[in-house]
């Protein structure tokens, strides 16, 4: 079990469940950043594990094992997909000089779930400059769910962040999130390391819950995105209803919506 | 002169020509590449709705149309629900 501090607050998990991602800048040292990028370049980390295999069995006496051996990602690890995830695949992505973008996507096949999500990280060894493409992400994408890229006829939606910063950088987010691979118009190899994890466990109050009821913590769930339109109130049910889930309480509705509706006296008047 | 058609994709928050744009595509067949400012975040879109659009010489060749909720399915979220696509013909470079 991880120390209370490198488990996530309530605010970043709020923040999670609105937005569907959560970054963490400079998180793994350069040495270890170093040494995982001449593994991704020598082919050394291509191979996966079979899907299914316990994660904490995976990659063991390897550089990539240190990045998630890291205290503070395994808090993050557990507090989204609790403390023993089953490891689902992961892919080195390497994209040279120039080619062409990926196409707007979400990960896969169709995830109807309502509550239980897997994770995916997206951990950048290097610096990526803005030129360099990095990975472009739609923020509160989560819960419009599409089958794979078929939403590759959006080019531009309006709030959509592209990923640039410092090498050690690590992006932790919902496995329905859009998302795609930029156009790299720099000079330089860009790498990403890519891992899905899946839950073994109810993905209920696996965080540092101490704040729980602190009135700012609830806060990150109110947003919406510019891209929503009209129906923000639609993606706003969503959010509620993922963290009723989260949050194992049921009665979470704090804009009234879910109760309004689902109001239907059975009482006869008398 | 040939002319080649460029296509623009316009997703608005609601369905009235005149709400804002929420995302949008070029395709543009004068150049045959993607256009500039593909898929950067904090690019403006082109313009600030499908009616002004129109008023700078795009012809709107698709409107969305309205569908209803179909039972259990009302708060489920999936595709940009509003599409308007507009095409423009433009003289192609022989050369």
């Amino acid at each position: 079990m991880s120390p209370k501090k490198n488990l996530l607050t309530t605010k970043e998990m709020a923040q999670f469940a609105n937005q569907g991602f959560l970054r963490f800048d400079e998180l793994i040292p350069r040495d270890l950043c170093d040494r995982l990028s001449k593994d991704i370049d020598s082919g050394k980390i291509d191979g996966r594990a079979p899907a299914g295999t316990p994660f904490n069995e995976v990659w063991q006496g390897q550089p990539i094992r240190e990045v998630f051996d890291h205290p503070r990602v395994c808090g993050i690890i557990e507090s989204l997909v609790g403390p023993n995830p089953r490891y689902d695949h992961h892919y080195p992505h390497i994209t040279q000089k120039g080619g062409k973008h990926q196409f707007i996507h979400a990960d896969a096949e169709f995830d109807p779930r309502v509550g239980a999500f897997d994770i995916q990280f997206s951990f950048f060894p290097q610096d990526v400059t803005p030129d360099m493409g990095g990975t472009l992400f739609v923020p509160g994408s989560h819960f419009h769910r599409v089958h794979e890229s078929q939403v590759g006829i959006y080019q531009n939606i309006v709030g959509m962040q592209q990923f640039s910063g410092k090498a050690g950088t690590i992006l932790v987010w919902h496995t329905n999130l859009w998302h795609s691979g930029r156009r790299n118009d720099s000079d330089n190899t860009r790498y990403m390391f890519k891992l899905r994890l899946n839950p073994m466990v109810k993905q209920q109050l696996l965080w540092n819950t101490d704040d729980l009821h602190d009135a700012d913590s609830l806060s990150p769930l109110k947003g919406h995105q510019p891209w929503h339109g009209q129906q923000h109130r639609v993606f706003l049910m969503n959010v509620a209803r993922f963290w009723q889930y989260l949050s194992n309480d049921p009665s979470f509705d704090p804009e009234f919506w879910w109760s309004r509706i689902e109001n239907e006296p059975k009482a006869t008047a008398t | 002169m040939p002319q080649n058609q460029q296509l623009l994709y316009l997703f608005t928050g609601n369905s009235s020509p005149e709400s804002n744009i929420v995302a949008w595509s070029l395709y543009d067949g004068v150049t045959g590449k993607p256009q500039k400012g593909c898929q950067e975040a904090g690019t403006e879109p082109p313009y600030e709705s499908v009616l002004a659009a129109m008023h700078d010489g795009w012809r709107t060749i698709q409107v969305p149309v309205l569908e209803p909720a179909r039972p259990g399915q009302e708060f489920d979220l999936d595709y940009l629900k509003f599409q308007f696509v507009l095409e423009k013909w433009e003289t192609c470079d022989e050369s």
